[in-house]
């Protein structure tokens, strides 16, 4: 059977590069996002690279009434059902602290909307026994930083709900996978000038292919970011308080 | 979305810098008319470089828009590069008409330098497989055919300089494989050469040249001829990386002359028949990342030139003159061009005309320089003209006499774009805009 891949964001640049690698293996993808046009292109996209088929729906995480659609366009296909999750947003904490009001924004665009829709596909998958789920989060989620904690906030939240999904449709065979990348040259990475340890879109899609034949369940990517998180991590609050990493 | 910091870029050559704003839209609606595109900046010199303005690079706007399986009609947006195209299409049966010698040259940087193959004798230049181009002129967005006149041979090897070039339709050619078959042969000597690249009729023909040998082995190299065969695919090999900048030593001339003695030995004397996966074919180099690294970092320059098929005579003299200075590098091409599809070229500027093209790289130095100079010179006399892909060198007057359609060129650039929004560090070097 082939398999359906609902890839949600599917305008971001990693959700990009993570279409095209599952449409030459002829699987059917859902794309799902916000501008239609774009995801039109990417529909054609990933056709001529030899996608069974390709789904262009809207999804707006802050707009449930565009959950169930997406669902049913998955069923339809009559393949095994995936999903990958790539939304999230992340104004600048500087925005954040001058409109308290962008933090709703940020929770629900990076955890609580991509949240429901798992949990109304969850019972699918379940009743299917198999397939995979791949949720995006970030290192920045790992500890709550001065210079970005509110997305750091939301990805922490996400990473935690992935956590008792895997725990319940682990139950079921179904894999969820979480990966928390750290910098990637991407749309939401330009103009905040040099990164450490940057990386590219495809080498993180690679990184999650080969976790997810490994069926691991915590990818960081690069792989350096699980030490240095490691060490941050045990870093003493009262130290950490007084620091700006 | 757009990186507003100036930052230092090269061009492929590393010799020629700039200082500029590098943007890069994500979608066709973030493009600012303005400004310049760019693609993986390939072009050796300063084609792609906007000192003191803003270069836009179109590599995110990469997708296919339409694949016609049938007819082998690709549309595409500006920033996918062919080697991408390449590794897609052929397991489908189709291939661009024309690779040039990177696989990371864009759609948009091919129509732009109106680029050419292995296959130039065949089938012409790149351009000539274009059926339309959608550009972005000021406010408009224009989708011009080769029955557009005057500002479609303005735009193909037009150095992007009437419009912003956002998406192109290819005709494909059919591919019966994805692995090629290619015999090697020893050309002896610099006549051997040429008479073993006038006798080739294999679809894809091109001369290595020793540009070390001199005396009686002057001009000898080996001829390759491909032909696109299905066939056991060998394992994939990864790719390798120069971490960084290699010392000058690295390609000085003892140890070219030692390379290029066993690398002609590689082919035995009788000749020999492998087969290659078609990337391997045609993108030799792309395999080890970021080889210009090799040349240090004073960055190094290709001398690439043509001239009429009754001129080879002055070629041997630019071999003479290259081969006696010990200054060049491993990289030396020698390959005999066609008069491009229906006898003519594809634009004002292209590049390929008939006759035999020569490509050699040197280490940036002063005598390297100078040598470049008398080659170029020399291909002047000899009614050839160089590649505007591979040139940092060159003066306006000398480019806009080997280029006789330039005003032409000049014309219609001054009508799509009045206000010279999109000069570029070559076109005002060369004053080619006036």
């Amino acid at each position: 059977m082939t398999d359906t891949w609902i890839i949600l964001g599917a305008s971001s640049t990693i959700a990009k590069a993570f279409t095209r690698s599952v449409a030459e293996t002829g699987a059917h993808v859902i794309l799902a996002g916000r501008r239609m046009d774009d995801l039109e292109a990417s529909a054609a996209d990933a056709s001529a690279r030899s996608a069974t088929g390709a789904t262009p729906v809207a999804f707006d995480a802050r707009d449930p009434a565009t959950f169930q659609p997406i669902i049913d366009a998955a069923i339809a296909t009559g393949g095994t059902i995936n999903c990958a999750v790539f939304v999230g947003s992340m104004p600048s904490q500087d925005d954040i602290n001058a409109d308290p009001a962008l933090v709703d924004g940020t929770i629900a665009d990076s955890f609580t909307g991509p949240a429901r829709f798992l949990q109304m596909l969850a019972p699918v998958l379940s009743e299917q026994g198999s397939g995979s789920v791949v949720g995006v989060g970030s290192v920045a989620g790992d500890r709550g930083r001065v210079g970005n904690y509110v997305y750091g906030a939301a990805k922490a939240g996400f990473a935690t709900y992935l956590s008792g999904l895997r725990n319940q449709l682990g139950r079921n065979g179904v894999h969820v996978l979480t990966v928390k990348p750290g910098p990637v040259d991407t749309v939401m990475t330009q103009g905040l000038g040099d990164q450490p340890f940057m990386t590219t879109a495809d080498a993180v899609v690679a990184d999650i292919h080969k976790a997810l034949r490994k069926k691991r369940n915590t990818l960081y990517t690069k792989w350096i970011w699980w030490p240095v998180m490691t060490v941050i991590k045990l870093i003493p609050e009262p130290i950490f308080k007084k620091m700006s990493i | 979305m757009t990186d507003r910091n100036s930052t230092e870029y090269a061009g492929w050559g590393r010799a020629l810098r700039a200082n500029g704003v590098l943007a890069r839209p994500n979608t066709q609606s973030e493009i600012n008319a303005n400004a310049p595109a760019i693609g993986n900046r390939r072009s050796y010199g300063d084609a792609a470089l906007i000192t003191g303005g803003t270069a836009q690079d179109l590599t995110q706007l990469d997708r296919i828009i339409a694949f016609d399986r049938t007819t082998g009609l690709l549309t595409v947006e500006a920033g996918i590069s062919l080697g991408e195209l390449a590794r897609v299409l052929a397991p489908q049966g189709w291939l661009p008409a024309v690779l040039p010698g990177t696989g990371f040259a864009t759609v948009g940087g091919a129509i732009g330098m109106d680029v050419h193959g292995k296959n130039h004798h065949h089938v012409g230049s790149f351009c000539q497989h274009v059926t339309s181009i959608t550009l972005i002129q000021g406010e408009k967005t224009k989708t011009i055919t080769p029955k557009s006149g005057s500002i479609w041979k303005a735009t193909c090897g037009g150095l992007g300089q009437t419009g912003i070039i956002v998406q192109a339709t290819l005709q494909l050619s059919q591919a019966r494989g994805d692995m090629m078959l290619v015999s090697e042969q020893r050309a002896t000597d610099w006549d051997h050469h040429i008479a073993l690249l006038d006798g080739s009729d294999a679809p894809y023909t091109v001369g290595w040249i020793d540009a070390m040998a001199t005396g009686t082995s002057l001009g000898r190299g080996i001829v390759e001829e491909g032909e696109i065969c299905r066939g056991l695919k060998p394992t994939a090999r990864g790719s390798k990386k120069i971490p960084f900048d290699a010392p000058h030593l690295a390609l000085s001339s003892p140890i070219v002359r030692a390379f290029n003695a066993l690398y002609y030995r590689r082919v035995p004397k009788s000749g020999r028949t492998v087969v290659r996966p078609i990337n391997d074919f045609f993108f030799p180099l792309d395999k080890i990342h970021d080889w210009n690294k090799l040349y240090g970092r004073r960055g190094f320059h290709q001398f690439q030139c043509v001239v009429p098929l009754n001129q080879s005579s002055v070629l041997r003299e630019m071999m003479e003159k290259v081969a006696s200075s010990g200054l060049a590098s491993p990289l030396a091409v020698l390959k005999r061009m066609g008069a491009g599809l229906n006898g003519e070229s594809a634009g004002y500027m292209s590049f390929p005309m008939e006759g035999y093209t020569l490509a050699i790289d040197f280490p940036n130095r002063p005598a390297a320089r100078d040598l470049i100079a008398k080659l170029e010179s020399l291909a002047l006399k000899a009614n050839g003209r160089i590649y505007l892909a591979k040139d940092a060198l060159s003066t306006g007057t000398a480019i806009k006499s080997m280029y006789t359609d330039h005003p032409k060129w000049a014309a219609a650039t001054a009508k799509a774009d009045p206000h010279k929004h999109l000069q570029t560090d070559m076109t005002r070097r060369l004053d080619l805009r006036t």
